[in-house]
């Protein structure tokens, strides 16, 4: 067996057993577990290993494993510890929780995602913790008509049971429901009508996940629907339904677009490499003598490149194609392809005097989405 | 949904007018929409007004996703090279560094890189891609072999490239003399070399003026 398959085994089987350590503690030796949900657990405690397991898999690739041990540098770099702390609120705050970057990508895409995530936070919040026996309601003992919050086997607040604040609370799975169907509503309708996205989508990627959050949603409220007005009608069927739409997508967590959950993170990441990389020494381009991104970045992106099998080393003052920016590189294309033209198509050099040997590209049109995308494009592209 | 085989893409730079149609009409694509993914340079405005577009040359071993850490640029079994999956990107600016064509461009706004991905919402259902279906002078041509061989008996085309020590095999195909011996267009080599062009009156206006007037 591999040793990067052997390293994410174990890391698997550790975060699994830890995982099944804190139910036992949480729910107090299993006292106030509920085994009407013991498959829910065990589906979770099937998903953390495979989650785990990618993770560990995905961090051992030579672009993330070096992406990881990078951002961790830069992020702890002495001098720059304050400045990174105050980012990581800012950057936490738009990147995750308001989902700025995708509010930019299209309005209605910003919606439905947001809609999306925080019904699945809400229902996660609410059910992982009663599923795990970490959370359970009590009445008070001098006063049955309130309930009693115990968290992990710590007594918290307590709410009258017939309240406006029990009927949140005890309906937040309704309203968790609400959103994730507005969401899929909302991103259904786009992967229907968007003859873009018709072309890349795929099935099992883009489609499956909309459709298993739907079944969730929609049995979960039909299981509301049976107790409140159809006196428990169906309800047993509904129950094992609900499960198995919930229990399949918690076994698919790991293999397909919901693992992008766990990898989203990594783009704050990604953004203190950039800015420390930006704030220290900038990369030259060794053909037009620009500065192009941080040479940080090349110097990794050459191991990375290395550790991938590529040979993209060059045996003159240049050393690695890496050194090149990529205007030049597109220079350089067009050049190598006029060598081979020249005199055939009454071609001569043009090297008059008086001007830069090295012809130096610049964008025909610069203008807004038809030149560089943005201030870091422009920076790649240098125009 | 495969593009259908036998069509190709062929790029011959040399032919390039810089008239920026390909730039006009690759914004009109549903893929990116609004966003242009034709990377047109000139190469050397002082002296020459060549210009070159460059647009993705779907190599077989794509490094821009090989060196992606969030794995979101897929290869369709067509051999497509897409542009980033949206909610894998993360932005990291990896794969438009390390395109040996310098190709991808970076939205840091929506922290997505996008790149051509040869129109897939059309080439996919047999219509040529946006670029290649207004570019006058063909610089961009999409089609099949036999169409390119009789509309260019004088080029061949050539879809290998060195870059210092590495070769690269890609799906685009760049056009060459047919006289021509080379099995490969070696990138690197051309790091220096000044701008090639026209002597527009040796070549036009003087072998015009020497020649005899037909009685």
């Amino acid at each position: 067996m591999k040793s990067e398959v052997v390293k994410a085994t174990l890391w698997g089987l550790l975060v699994t057993i830890g995982l099944a350590a804190l139910v036992i503690i949480g729910s107090r030796n299993l006292s106030h577990f509920d085994a009407a949900l013991v498959a829910y657990t065990f589906s979770i405690l099937f998903a953390t290993f495979g989650l785990t397991y990618r993770y560990s898999m995905w961090l051992q690739r030579p672009p993330t494993a070096t992406y990881w041990k990078r951002g961790w540098q830069v992020f702890f770099k002495q001098g720059y510890r304050r400045l990174n702390f105050g980012n990581w609120f800012k950057w936490v705050t738009a990147d995750i929780a308001l989902n700025r970057f995708i509010w930019s990508r299209d309005i209605l895409r910003g919606l439905a995602h947001g809609l999306i995530m925080w019904g699945c936070a809400l229902a996660v919040t609410i059910t992982f913790p009663l599923v795990f026996g970490w959370l359970h309601f009590e009445t008070l003992p001098n006063n049955l008509e309130y309930y009693r919050t115990i968290v992990f086997g710590f007594p918290t607040f307590s709410f009258p049971v017939d309240s406006f604040i029990g009927f949140l609370l005890f309906h937040g799975l309704v309203w968790a429901s609400f959103l994730v169907i507005a969401g899929v509503m909302l991103a259904m309708r786009r992967r229907m009508r968007d003859e873009g996205a018709a072309a890349l989508q795929l099935f099992g990627e883009d489609i499956l996940p909309l459709v298993l959050l739907f079944a969730i949603s929609l049995t979960g409220l039909m299981l509301t629907a049976s107790y409140t007005w159809m006196k428990g009608y169906a309800y047993d069927f509904l129950a094992i339904l609900h499960a198995i739409t919930v229990i399949f997508t918690f076994l698919w967590l790991p293999f397909g677009k919901f693992f992008h959950i766990f990898q989203r993170p990594a783009q704050i990441g990604v953004r203190f490499y950039k800015d420390i990389g930006q704030r220290e020494e900038a990369a030259h381009c060794r053909r037009c003598g620009q500065p192009f991104t941080s040479r940080m970045h090349v110097e990794d992106l050459i191991l990375v490149e290395q550790a991938l099998g590529y040979h993209y080393e060059i045996n003159n003052d240049t050393e690695h194609y890496q050194w090149i920016c990529p205007p030049c590189r597109r220079a350089m294309f067009a050049l190598a392809q006029g060598r081979l033209w020249q005199g055939q198509r009454g071609g001569i050099a043009l090297d008059s005097d008086g001007h830069p040997s090295t012809p130096t590209p610049q964008f025909v049109n610069p203008a807004p989405g038809e030149g560089p995308l943005g201030k870091e494009d422009a920076q790649n592209f240098h125009p | 949904m495969p593009t259908p085989i036998g069509k190709t893409f062929f790029i011959d730079p040399g032919r390039c007018i810089g008239c920026q149609a390909c730039v006009q009409a690759c914004s009109e694509c549903d893929t990116h929409k609004g966003q242009s993914m034709i990377q047109l340079d000139f190469i050397d405005q002082l002296n020459s007004p060549q210009t070159v577009p460059v647009v993705c040359m779907h190599c077989t071993s794509p490094t821009c996703a090989e060196v992606c850490p969030a794995d979101a640029i897929k290869v369709t079994d067509d051999g497509v090279v897409q542009t980033a999956r949206k909610p894998r990107c993360i932005a990291c600016n990896n794969c438009v560094l390390a395109c040996p064509f310098g190709v991808p461009k970076m939205h840091t706004k929506m922290n997505l890189m996008m790149k051509c991905d040869m129109c897939y919402d059309r080439t996919s259902v047999d219509l040529k891609p946006m670029c290649a279906s207004v570019c006058p002078s063909q610089a961009l041509f999409y089609g099949t072999w036999a169409e390119l061989e009789e509309l260019r008996p004088r080029s061949r085309p050539v879809n290998s490239f060195q870059f210092g020590g590495q070769l690269i095999q890609t799906r685009v195909n760049m056009m060459i003399p047919s006289a021509s011996l080379v099995e490969h267009i070696d990138v690197t080599a051309a790091m220096f070399e000044p701008t090639v062009g026209h002597d527009i009156f040796a070549d036009i206006l003087l072998d015009n003026i020497n020649q005899e007037e037909p009685l």
